[in-house]
């Protein structure tokens, strides 16, 4: 391939992973707290209409991005609340909420299906787009792209090097001891998951205003939030992880284009839908790993095995778990 | 800091486990609360440091009366516990753990916590490094870390629940002379207890609850049978040993290794005859867990084989070793043993043997409603197994048993229990040796093993250290022997 | 499987609740309507209308609460053990593709009756494989059953566009229609008037009664409740956890593959891409409303039919999509979970 097609393929990889960037980062956020928002598919498709509603009727794209953030941090609230202080399952109203933000969606946006909307514009930062290679691929896109760019060191530092990322680890992994400690698990647990539903909130507006403009039924994005949940679960709940998975998930996606073209043959549906056996591979994958030929060769190397043990990607302790004060 | 405990009651429901206690506290002073299990010292010392409301009383420091709802605030007012199974997190580092709880403010301070952190271990000559996580330390090490976590937020009163259950004797002097230097510094220590030896070892004071209220007081120098009536009321009677002529091989394991627990299991070799009782000694987790589910079939031995009565059992699961005889009950009642929300009579119909597709609630009523009078349950047949209290949830586990196994397998079968309930459990299983069943049963009593065994089984780090019957040997030797000096 | 807040209650406090809940129900659909700028009252009068408007309508109503009510049989023992099956939606999916496939062979032969059957059997067989299916993946490769289902969803999607755009699509041009329909001597009987099939009615019916008999009266019923109560101590208690999940997989699947036979041989009479018609996920929905109760489910599985059935008429009269019935479903749910929930910190505060 010629080193220009190689330049657009990667440029094209590092743009379309927005959006299930910007998901992912913001539920392995929420569930490092140690809450679970399986409404992600749904919040992303209401998102991304809300986004799209309010940049068309203000022509202003910074409110569409604006709202949509606060739609999905209140979707994501309202699992967190409905978990914290009404102690109900997280998985059941994940789920009716994945369903319910769909309906809501196509049915308020019904209106505005298949119109020509704003677009957020292309910024090429000036200096770094003129590194040989790199530049281009990194470098010339637009807002959102560099966010989501910065988003994963930020989150990164944000879980691993802050005071306040640890005391959510803590929460995460054991809220009776956080509560004797005079931390807040109920606060905390309601602030990141709504942190990171904001981020959801994100990844839907840079659905509908970037990446695949305009809204319709379906919007496209059917699909992509389901994508996050496994991710954050692929990426072993660390940020960087999970990122490298985002950007290979999207590299897939890119090649699938391509590959259609060679092989005109294979039906289309094949491409459609290969993310998700892909997805159930790779979870069955990672529990065979941890399984039984890793824990076979540590097994007379005691420290190795309880390292392996207590640092291998494991989910956060109380993750899914309604924090009940005794 | 003078603490006073005044009139304090505490109900659940009907059941008075504090009932009008009072309380005084010296600074300096290391004060022993003693009592058996369900006399009420958990429920008192979990008021004191926050974790649940009295219903009555007030608890004042330096005579002014003070008030608060939460560990934290009492963390505030100088009060603090270390609970016998420490409440960290295993996944984050030492120094993370001794941080979280103390940090303020946006930036991270961590070489000053790092700083803090060693000066403290030097003190105390505690062995821990910061960048280890905690899920790699021993349970008398994160009782360490703990203590240096309740000093640097400014506890004065240090309550330990419990703290030698499950710590070497080693680390238990350690302990022991820690806390002393404490008490030198002019904090208030209160140690909870139900062994009697470290109370006599360690306290100046003591006070002794028995049912809610408070039976007694006693300064040092101990009067260890003054200190048993104040407990017991009347000293109950021990169970004693059966003496069965042991029969033919039952059980038998060679070379046996296997993967589990904290230690895992090497290389063990043993044989058990009918009508044996054997009791497994050893801290918690040093492998008799793993010993016991190794022979239940829930754990599968990478090296050697074992049998039952002669059938090679290794590769066999949990489901063929009950086919073959043996029966195994778990330590913990609600996690393994019962199923919350099923009632005592759906238990009985889980376990109904015949073949069909129906079952037969018949039958599973009437054979509740007769296991429940025969064990002395208090409970209908219809009352769900979580409304039942830890000792009747025990009777039931082991109304559960068949009539005639081979081997029955026990693990903690007396853990919780007062010793009346003791008494009556043993009594039981002394028919089951009639009929020669061996029992294998772990205890972290070595009293009950002694007074109770034919032999006796001493694991240490995964390990048997030590294979003697019970009347060649005593208490200190085995105590040695748990401890890793044999 | 039951959310923690089912204790006893008294049955005024019953009645106040459920009416708060309708109010908060009726509260936030009505505020929807009014961000679209729709006329509220007239979207419930049509909703209501396009239900029970007449006796057509009705059948509509029905045709719908059937698959509806096998899907939410076959939940509760998925539930029940404690499983989150949402590839029910695929199970219902590959329970049509196997009819479809053996009604295709049977579209020359002279025994229609004993095609209609064979095909009902095949069903079943698609929906309880592709269920084991992803109960294998449970068990042996360790997957969530809602990533495994998820993931089988979309691939069962993908496999029913395949076939009505390849191997199985009309002569001429291919289209989102589905594919050839099947000759009259195909379809499920009917009565004429109200084109309701007696044959889908019973069976719905009879999936209530086996289902209510089984889990109370059977072992299989109560090892289910056992192994999702606590799966260790069931083991210790002899029972087999992996296998009562294949086996409740397998009744779920079952019982979701005869939806969708019942979709293609009395409803659309060919496979379409929506054959489904989300019935696999209301069901998930109407079992949780429900409280996982059999002789409720129905009822409620009623309602939501007529809730969807009647949101039909709304793109033709007042221009509004009919996921409306979608968000109402989706509150009166969430508004139950609360419910649920206060009730349990009124109870933790006497």
């Amino acid at each position: 391939m010629h080193e220009s097609a190689v330049i657009i393929l990667l440029a094209s990889v590092v743009a379309g992973a927005t959006p299930i960037l910007l998901a992912t980062l913001g539920e392995t956020i929420t569930e490092k707290a140690g809450l679970i928002n399986l409404s992600l598919d749904g919040s992303i498709l209401l998102s991304a209409m809300t986004a799209f509603v309010i940049a068309y009727s203000t022509d202003n794209i910074l409110l569409g991005f604006v709202c949509a953030a606060l739609v999905g941090s209140v979707i994501a609230g309202i699992i967190a609340f409905f978990s914290v202080y009404l102690h109900q399952s997280q998985v059941a109203v994940g789920f009716v909420l994945t369903l319910m933000t769909r309906d809501l969606a196509y049915f308020i946006g019904s209106s505005y299906s298949r119109l020509q909307g704003p677009q957020v514009s292309p910024l090429a930062l000036p200096f770094l787009q003129d590194i040989p290679f790199f530049g281009m691929i990194f470098f010339h896109h637009n807002l959102p792209v560099y966010f989501s760019l910065c988003m994963i060191f930020g989150i990164w530092w944000f879980i691993y090097r802050t005071p306040q990322g640890l005391r959510m680890r803590s929460v995460g992994e054991n809220p009776h001891a956080s509560f004797a400690r005079g931390i807040n698990p109920r606060k905390i647990q309601m602030l990141y998951a709504t942190c990171g539903g904001l981020l959801v909130g994100l990844a839907g507006a840079s659905f509908s205003l970037c990446i695949k403009p305009g809204w319709g039924q379906p919007q496209g994005a059917e699909g992509t939030g389901w994508i996050a949940l496994a991710l954050v679960i692929f990426g072993g709940w660390h940020p960087v992880k999970a990122a490298i998975g985002a950007y290979l998930f999207s590299f897939l996606q890119v090649m699938s284009i391509y590959f259609q073209g060679w092989v005109p043959s294979m039906p289309a549906q094949v491409f459609q839908v290969a993310p998700f056996p892909l997805m159930i591979f790779t979870l069955v994958l990672i529990y065979l790993v941890q399984k039984e030929s890793v824990m076979k060769w540590a097994q007379d190397k005691p420290f190795v095995r309880s390292v392996l043990r207590a640092l291998s990607g494991a989910a956060p302790s109380a993750l899914g778990k309604s924090y009940q004060q005794d | 800091m003078h603490l006073e405990l005044r009139d304090i009651h505490k109900y659940f429901g009907r059941v008075r486990a504090n009932n009008g206690i009072n309380l005084t506290v010296e600074p300096g002073r290391i004060h022993g609360i003693l009592g058996e299990n369900g006399a009420g010292k958990s429920t008192l010392m979990k008021i004191l440091a926050g974790y649940i409301q009295k219903t009555r009383g007030s608890i004042l420091i330096d005579n002014s009366v003070i008030d608060y709802n939460t560990p934290d605030q009492a963390a505030r007012h100088g009060i603090g516990m270390l609970y016998q199974d420490p409440l960290d997190y295993p996944v984050l580092t030492v120094l993370d753990n001794f941080m979280l709880g103390q940090m303020s403010g946006v930036r991270n301070k961590k070489s000053a916590f790092r700083e803090r952190l060693k000066t403290l271990a030097e003190t105390f000559r505690f062995n821990l490094h910061p960048d280890t996580p905690v899920a790699m330390l021993t349970i008398g090490e994160r009782q360490q870390l703990e203590i240096m976590r309740l000093l640097s937020i400014g506890i004065k009163v240090l309550i330990l629940d419990e703290p030698t259950t499950g710590i070497s004797t080693m680390q238990k002097e350690t302990l022991f002379s820690s806390l002393r230097k404490l008490a030198s510094e002019g904090e208030s220590v209160i140690l909870v207890s139900h062994k009697l030896e470290d109370v006599e070892a360690l306290c100046d004071t003591v006070t002794v609850l028995r049912q809610g209220q408070v039976t007694g007081l006693m300064d040092t120098p101990f009067e260890t049978t003054s200190l048993l009536r104040m407990m017991f009321g009347t000293p109950p009677e021990p169970p004693g040993k059966i003496g069965v002529e042991p029969g033919n091989i039952v059980l038998s394991m060679a070379n046996v290794s296997a993967l589990g627990g904290r230690t895992g299991l090497s290389d063990v070799s043993i044989e058990v005859r009918q009508g044996e009782v054997v009791g497994l000694a050893g801290l918690e987790g040093s492998g008799q867990d793993v010993f016991l589910r190794i022979a239940s079939g829930l754990i599968k031995p990478f090296r050697g084989s074992f049998e039952i009565q002669g059938q090679v059992m290794n590769h066999k699961d949990y489901h063929a070793c009950s086919d073959a005889g043996v029966a195994f009950m778990p330590a913990s009642r609600l996690e393994e043993g019962l199923i919350r929300g099923l009632s005592i009579t759906e238990h009985f119909a889980l376990k109904q043997k015949q073949q069909g597709f129906l079952v037969n609630w018949k039958n599973a009523f009437r054979k509740a409603e007769s296991r429940i009078d025969t064990f002395n349950v208090i409970g209908r047949p219809e009352s769900t197994v979580e409304s039942l209290s830890g000792g009747n949830q025990q009777r039931l586990l082991l109304s559960f048993l068949p009539q005639n196994p081979a081997l029955l397998l026990l693990e903690n079968p007396t853990r919780g229990l007062d010793m009346e309930s003791v008494r009556w459990v043993w009594d039981h299983l002394h028919t089951y040796c009639e009929k020669k069943t061996s029992i294998i049963f772990s205890s972290s009593e070595l009293d009950e093993i002694v007074m109770v065994a034919d032999r006796v089984l001493v694991f240490f780090e995964g390990r048997v250290v030590k294979d003697v019957r019970t009347d060649e040997t005593c208490t200190m030797e085995l105590g040695r022997a748990i401890a890793g000096r044999v | 499987m039951k959310t923690a807040g089912t204790s006893s209650v008294t049955v005024w406090q019953y009645l106040i609740d459920s009416l708060v809940m309708l109010l908060v129900v009726f509260a936030f659909t009505t505020f929807v309507l009014f961000l679209v700028g729709a006329p509220p009252f007239a979207a419930y009068y049509y909703i209501f209308k396009g239900a029970l408007g007449s006796w057509i309508k009705f059948s509509h109503v029905i045709k719908a609460w059937i698959p509806l009510t096998l899907c939410s049989c076959g939940l509760l023992y998925t539930f029940r053990i404690g499983l989150w099956n949402i590839g029910v939606e695929g199970q219902v999916m590959m329970g049509a593709v196997l009819t479809t496939y053996v009604l295709r062979l049977g579209t020359h032969h002279s025994s229609p009756a004993g095609f209609l059957m064979l095909a009902f059997c095949a069903g079943i067989l698609g929906g309880a494989l592709w269920a084991l299916l992803a109960g294998y993946l449970k068990t042996r490769g360790g997957v969530h059953e809602i990533f495994a289902g998820l993931g089988m969803n979309f691939v069962a999607q993908g496999i029913i566009l395949w076939l009505i755009f390849g191997p199985w699509k009309r002569a001429g041009i291919a289209s989102m229609s589905g594919t050839e329909v099947f000759p009259t001597q195909l379809w499920l009987p009917h009565i004429p008037t109200l084109r309701i099939s007696p044959a889908g009615l019973i069976l719905a019916v009879a999936a209530i009664v086996i289902t209510a008999l089984m889990l109370r009266y059977t072992k299989i019923g109560l090892s289910l409740k056992a192994i999702g109560n606590n799966q260790n101590a069931a083991y210790l208690f002899g029972l087999k956890p992996g296998r009562y999940m294949l086996l409740a997989m397998i009744f779920a699947g079952g019982f979701a593959g005869l939806a969708g036979s019942i979709q293609v041989s009395g409803v659309y009479h060919r496979l379409l891409p929506s054959i489904s018609s989300n019935y696999g996920y209301l069901a998930l929905l109407v079992v949780m409303l429900s409280n996982y109760n059999v002789w409720i489910a129905p009822a409620v599985a009623f309602f939501f039919a007529c809730l969807n059935v009647g949101s039909i008429q709304l793109p033709m009269v007042l221009q509004l999509d009919s996921a409306l019935s979608g968000v109402i479903q989706g509150i009166l749910v969430l508004a139950t979970l609360a419910v649920q929930g206060l009730r349990i910190l009124r109870k933790d505060a006497t």
